[in-house]
């Protein structure tokens, strides 16, 4: 029997995946924007599995909304990527660092 | 009336200064010199009045200043017959200085500054003397101060300039500190600065004592000594008079006005003003007496082997100042203001002379110089000349039963030395000091005229004189001095004609400069004869003072029954003076160089001032340097800065060195340590 312990431990390996991918990539501002996508549907998971153990249809309601905004996100993000790849003709991670104090 | 004439002068100074030059240079000078002139005329009127017995002495109160408890002090001016001689002191003085001015300062671009000074000086001034609290009077003496020290550093561009008016400042802040003191005392033991109530409580505290670090200590004597200590300080009195000499830096009026007729005197003013007070003490009286001979003997030896005319004429203000004290120290106060009187006028005129005939040789001061200008400026001559026989004290002796007639310094000198007899005890001493000053006196003062207007013209040798006849053959002569001493001298053509005048001719002065010295030389012939009846005869003195002053009428009676010798001493050492001078100057030249290398030590002595400036250097002015470097060095930048300021922005700078590389620019740095600050604050609101 898959319980909601199950559904959980997979969101926080999705979770933990997504946060790694954030902190240790230094490759790819893609990669990036994918870790934020794989946070996001972890936490989405995680909604979703709560709204049907507790049989209440918020929780799913309120994935619907994360799911629209995370779509969003994304357009945004990549429109940045591509301007920013114009001005600067790279997207290494290694190489952003503009923001040094 | 007597509040138009302390305030005009503060107006039309306003007017003058802070307008400076956006009327033009001439209505500043205009506006100045009428008020001045309006401010003579109405103070002649008060002083008419007073000599006429029909004023009544009063007090016309202005403002109330402060109120704290017990201390009210209120601006007021005070009119009486003290007030009164000042008054016309003052202000006839300044306006012929205001005028003088127009023609001595003509070259100059800061003329709007200038005129305002002055009659700001006149105003801080006319503020001492009208005084009627400690407070007020010491407003004044400090703007005084302040006016002094503005005039001596006129020409700015000067540092010697500067550096005297410096001088001036810090050695009055001694005597000034006296004075503090010495109200800060007053009003400690009287519960007020209000002049006449002190006055009236002080004989009633004589012989009271006041305990002061466990020791007890006369209070009268405490109190008087240190506002003496003031008097001191501002009327250039022996161990504070170093700054005199010096302040002839500033503008020849200035020295007429501030440091020989009027600021220099407010010591004196202040001892006759207080002179209820200084009777109660005889101890304090005595120091008075005898600081006042130690002075006069002092500048009498130091100036007779001066060679810079107007140091000459400040050394002679300090040794006439020095006579107006000890005529005070031996309680004839009348006397002392009757020679303050008399000695403004003289000493005005001898100033105002001096600076004419700087003017005539082009900003030469030196006496060695100077020589056979008798015939070149003949006006100035003839009123040095009243100053000389003014200030030396010619006249004729009222021996033979006849009535004493002399110039103005005849009668008052006379009457200080006489008076200095009569008291006995320490005023015995004061006499000989005073006879002895006396004798050198006609010296000095016929040694400058001597040395000036008589013998062969010594003018090659001056490179003023030089730079004159250079500019007038090069390039006209309209462009020369104001800033004299800026170009250097570096040029030594002597264009020799034979004669010693290297072609110079010396010009007489404008006739805005000649009036002044006219005025003045009135003053200086009648000044004596026709007022010293008022101010010194028993009678005639008591009903003019009116308790101005402490007038011991007592003393003014001794005064006429001195020993006949006593009477002629002062003649007598006159006519020695002048033989003296005569022989070495005019007969016999070569005789003063002999005389100076045959008591090599004696001259160097008296050339140095008696070592003043050297003493003060060793034991002020380098341990003050000392300690000054060491808490810069040690305390300031060795301490404070190392451990206060330069410390705390070290440690900013090193921890803003160790944070700033945390500062890697890498967004997944930032995206971690946000991380940690999350995991960390759910941790702390899960656990709490």
């Amino acid at each position: 029997m898959i319980g909601l312990t199950h559904y959980l431990v997979v969101a926080a390996i999705l979770f933990g995946m997504g946060v790694l991918g954030l902190v240790a990539n230094r490759k790819n501002l893609i990669l990036i924007l994918m870790a934020i996508e794989l946070i996001l549907l972890s936490v989405n998971l995680n909604l979703v599995a709560f709204s049907a153990y507790l049989q209440d249809l918020v929780g799913q309601v309120f994935a619907m909304f994360v799911l629209t905004v995370a779509a969003g996100e994304a357009a945004i993000g990549l429109a940045i990527l591509v301007i920013y790849f114009r001005s600067r003709g790279t997207i290494a991670v290694d190489d952003v660092n503009r923001m040094k104090g | 009336m007597i509040a138009a004439i302390v305030f005009l002068p503060l107006l039309t100074a306003a007017i003058a200064g802070l307008s400076n030059r956006a009327f033009g240079i001439t209505f500043p000078k205009v506006i100045t010199t009428l008020g001045l002139f309006t401010s003579c005329i109405l103070s002649w009127v008060i002083f008419l009045g007073f000599l006429g017995g029909h004023a009544e002495a009063h007090v016309e109160p202005v403002l109330t200043w402060l109120r704290s408890g017990t201390l009210d002090v209120s601006w007021a001016l005070r009119v009486d017959s003290l007030t009164a001689v000042m008054l016309v002191v003052i202000t006839s003085v300044s306006a012929l200085v205001h005028l003088y001015s127009w023609g001595y300062m003509d070259e100059d671009p800061d003329q709007p500054r200038f005129f305002a000074y002055l009659s700001l000086f006149t105003f801080a001034m006319l503020m001492l003397v009208t005084a009627d609290n400690l407070i007020q009077m010491f407003f004044g003496w400090e703007g005084v101060g302040l006016a002094s020290y503005l005039l001596i550093g006129f020409w700015f561009k000067k540092p010697s300039a500067n550096a005297a008016a410096i001088k001036a400042f810090v050695v009055n802040r001694v005597g000034d500190l006296g004075f503090m003191m010495g109200i800060f005392g007053t009003y400690l033991v009287f519960g007020t600065v209000s002049i006449p109530a002190i006055l009236e409580a002080a004989p009633g505290m004589a012989g009271s004592t006041i305990g002061f670090l466990g020791a007890r200590f006369d209070t009268m004597t405490v109190l008087c000594l240190l506002l003496f200590v003031g008097a001191m300080g501002k009327s250039a009195q022996l161990g504070l008079h170093t700054w005199l000499p010096d302040a002839m830096e500033g503008p020849t009026p200035v020295s007429a006005l501030i440091h020989a007729a009027t600021m220099v005197t407010a010591g004196v003013f202040m001892v006759c003003r207080l002179s209820p007070m200084f009777e109660t003490s005889a101890t304090a009286m005595g120091v008075v007496t005898f600081v006042g001979a130690a002075t006069c003997l002092f500048a009498a030896t130091v100036g007779t082997v001066q060679t810079d005319i107007k140091r000459v004429i400040a050394y002679s203000t300090c040794s006439q100042l020095g006579y107006m004290f000890f005529a005070a120290g031996v309680g004839a106060y009348g006397a002392a203001m009757f020679h303050l009187f008399t000695h403004a006028f003289f000493k005005a005129l001898l100033f105002l002379g001096a600076g004419s005939v700087i003017h005539a040789m082009h900003h030469e001061q030196d006496m060695r110089y100077y020589g056979g200008l008798r015939k070149s400026i003949p006006i100035t001559f003839w009123a040095m000349m009243m100053g000389t026989l003014a200030i030396t004290g010619v006249g004729i002796p009222g021996i033979f039963g006849n009535t004493a007639f002399g110039f103005a310094g005849f009668h008052s000198k006379d009457a200080i030395i006489e008076a200095a007899w009569a008291s006995g005890g320490t005023g015995q001493l004061a006499f000989y000091v005073g006879v002895f000053a006396a004798l050198l006196t006609s010296f000095y003062s016929w040694r400058l005229m001597f040395l000036t207007f008589w013998g062969k013209p010594r003018w090659a040798q001056s490179e003023h004189i030089q730079h004159a006849v250079h500019d007038a053959h090069g390039h006209g002569h309209d462009d020369h001095h104001a800033a004299h001493d800026a170009h250097a001298h570096d040029d030594h053509h002597a264009h020799d004609h034979g004669d010693g005048t290297a072609g110079y001719h010396p010009h007489e002065s404008p006739w805005v400069m000649l009036i002044p010295l006219v005025v003045l030389s009135i003053g200086a012939i009648a000044a004596g004869f026709v007022f010293h009846g008022f101010f010194i005869e028993p009678e005639a003195g008591e009903h003019f003072w009116h308790g101005a002053v402490a007038f011991n009428e007592h003393l003014m009676h001794a005064m006429h029954e001195v020993p006949v010798l006593v009477k002629l001493s002062a003649t007598i050492v006159m006519l020695t003076g002048l033989l003296v001078a005569w022989l070495c100057y005019i007969r016999s030249p070569q005789f003063p160089a002999q005389f100076a290398s045959m008591f090599r030590v004696l001259y160097d002595f008296l050339l140095n001032k008696w070592y003043f400036d050297e003493l003060y250097n060793v034991l002020f002015v380098k341990p003050a340097f000392a300690i000054g470097r060491f808490l810069w060095k040690r305390g300031d930048e060795g301490t404070i800065d190392r451990f206060g300021p330069n410390g705390a922005a070290w440690v900013v700078a090193r921890g803003g060195g160790i944070t700033a590389r945390l500062q890697s620019g890498y967004v997944y740095t930032y995206a971690f340590v946000m991380l940690l600050g999350l995991v960390a604050a759910v941790t702390w609101a899960m656990t709490r």
